[in-house]
């Protein structure tokens, strides 16, 4: 297995290894309760490489993580997903990579994890309601997975697209917004080095109620970008409607970059309220990723493309 | 004294349910990851399902022939003022620590934020007036004045609504409710009215 070294992070920015393990001696317990309580039978993730992209800061816990997010396939409240997520089935599960590509591809998700390795990253997540967290994934580059299938020269944009079974997500019953959800990136944002496909957190397989088995992490966009639960990834020439710009186009753009200076047209994104913490603090311009991204969007008004 | 021998003092007990739940999450570590959002939250609903309680009294007296309900009517009112109080003060002490510009830029960035200080400001000649002494001062006026309610209530809704970022069921079952009271209070008007007009057209005749 070949492992690319991050050249682009300072070693500074990586979690020392003493916090690192207290850290996870703490969560052990809690997290092999979690596990036991979904899937007694769970197949282990294989090794993964330790890694970081955090900034140095102190990662959330395994219970804000887990107990407070927005999926609305299991509901709209916060809470709902950690309840309501155990009747997802995340095995067996195939990803299918398609569209305009020379070698598409159906994936189960226990082979995918094994050719490509997993590594750690851990990045923050902003979410475009004004709160952030920092979450220590495990996943592989999204890039390496994409080059495999040979994108041919009309793939300019990349579509996600997430489970649809009302069964398994009792929150599709109700149509909040027109399922499945669908997500895009232009090729360029998929195949950048930070953008992830995630299989676990904390060194553990992805809990259902954060997108099990398999989801996208784009560090440097608002958290309703990162499509969770991914059954199909769609290579294609058009600009992909996702979810939510279909549901309010005045709210929701195709970018929906971290961007302080550009407000939601009903709440100011320049400061955020890290879970954990009771001051408000500044929103970084692309969630602190700049150096990384800024010039994928060179010569681009972000307030137009929102 | 016998204090449980009245009625209003049971109820005010029961009115401190959400402070007293509240507390009790807060000590357990119930509040969620985001106890801040939790907090205010509860308070503001509070707040609105107190002003339906206070407009459902009317509607509940006639309905059911018990006129003394009137008499627990200001304590209610008085109850989801206090909810409203709180709400706004953990929104401008635990959510924006008193960072008047970020705000004032709230206010003005986030119609919503605007509707529920509106909400605030007209409760609050509500509360001012709501002893014996004022009633008695204001006489008739102090009915026009606490018409204000109606107003406040469909903007304590809306600065609900308005919040949401796309699943509207729960401010609508609020609007269904608020709409319910002020519906029948429409209808009855309207039936007293046709009710006195012929006597009306007869005397002029």
């Amino acid at each position: 297995m070949f492992i690319k070294p991050a050249t682009d992070i300072p070693s500074s920015e990586i979690t020392s290894e003493t916090v690192y393990r207290e850290r996870r001696r703490f969560l052990t317990g809690a997290a092999a309760l979690a596990a036991l309580a979904v899937t007694p039978a769970q197949a282990a993730l294989p090794p993964y490489k330790k890694n970081a992209h955090g900034g140095g800061e102190t990662a959330n816990s395994w219970e804000e993580i887990t107990g407070y997010n927005n999926f609305y396939e299991f509901g709209t409240d916060k809470a709902d997903p950690a309840k309501l997520a155990h009747g997802l089935k995340p095995r067996p599960w195939t990803l299918a990579i398609e569209g305009a590509c020379r070698k598409p591809k159906s994936w189960d998700i226990d082979e995918l994890t094994r050719a490509f390795p997993l590594e750690e990253r851990i990045y923050r997540l902003r979410c475009v309601e004004g709160w952030s967290m920092v979450i220590p994934w495990l996943g592989f580059p999204l890039a390496g997975l994409l080059k495999q299938v040979e994108p041919t020269g009309n793939a300019k944009y990349v579509e996600f697209v997430t489970l649809h079974d009302p069964q398994q997500m009792p929150g599709q019953r109700r149509a909040i917004l027109d399922w499945p959800y669908r997500e895009g990136l232009r090729l360029d944002e998929a195949m950048h080095p930070l953008t992830l496909l995630a299989a676990g957190l904390y060194g553990r397989e992805l809990p259902n109620q954060n997108g099990a088995p398999i989801r996208l992490v784009v560090p440097w966009k608002y958290g309703f970008k990162s499509a969770k639960s991914i059954v199909k990834i769609r290579l294609v020439e058009q600009q992909p409607v996702s979810s939510w710009m279909k549901a309010t186009p005045r709210e929701y753009g195709f970018y929906s970059n971290v961007n302080p200076e550009v407000d939601h047209p009903r709440w100011s994104q320049a400061k955020e309220r890290r879970i954990g913490e009771f001051l408000k603090r500044p929103t970084l311009m692309f969630n602190g990723y700049g150096e990384q991204v800024a010039q994928l969007y060179g010569g681009m008004d972000l307030r137009k493309n929102f | 004294m016998a204090f449980h021998r009245n009625p209003k003092f049971w109820l005010f007990l029961i009115c401190l349910y959400p402070i007293a739940r509240l507390s009790v999450l807060a000590w357990t570590g119930g509040l969620g990851a985001n106890p801040i959002e939790f907090i205010t939250r509860s308070l503001g609903t509070w707040a609105l399902t107190g002003l339906l309680i206070t407009l459902a009294v009317t509607p509940a007296r006639r309905l059911s022939g018990h006129g003394a309900l009137l008499r627990y009517r200001r304590m209610l009112g008085l109850f989801a003022f206090f909810y409203g109080v709180l709400h706004l003060l953990s929104y401008l002490w635990l959510d924006q620590f008193f960072d008047w510009p970020a705000i004032l830029k709230d206010v003005l960035k986030r119609p919503f934020i605007a509707f529920g200080m509106a909400v605030f400001v007209m409760l609050l000649p509500l509360a001012l007036t709501s002893t014996h002494a004022a009633m008695r001062r204001l006489g008739r006026n102090w009915q026009r004045v606490h018409w204000l309610i109606y107003p406040a209530a469909i903007g304590a809704v809306l600065h609900y609504a308005w919040l949401v970022k796309k699943d509207l069921s729960q401010p609508l079952i609020y609007g269904g409710v608020l709409a319910l009271l002020l519906g029948l209070r429409v209808f009855w008007r309207h039936k007293k009215q046709r009710r006195d007009k012929p006597a009306f057209v007869m005397s002029n005749s």
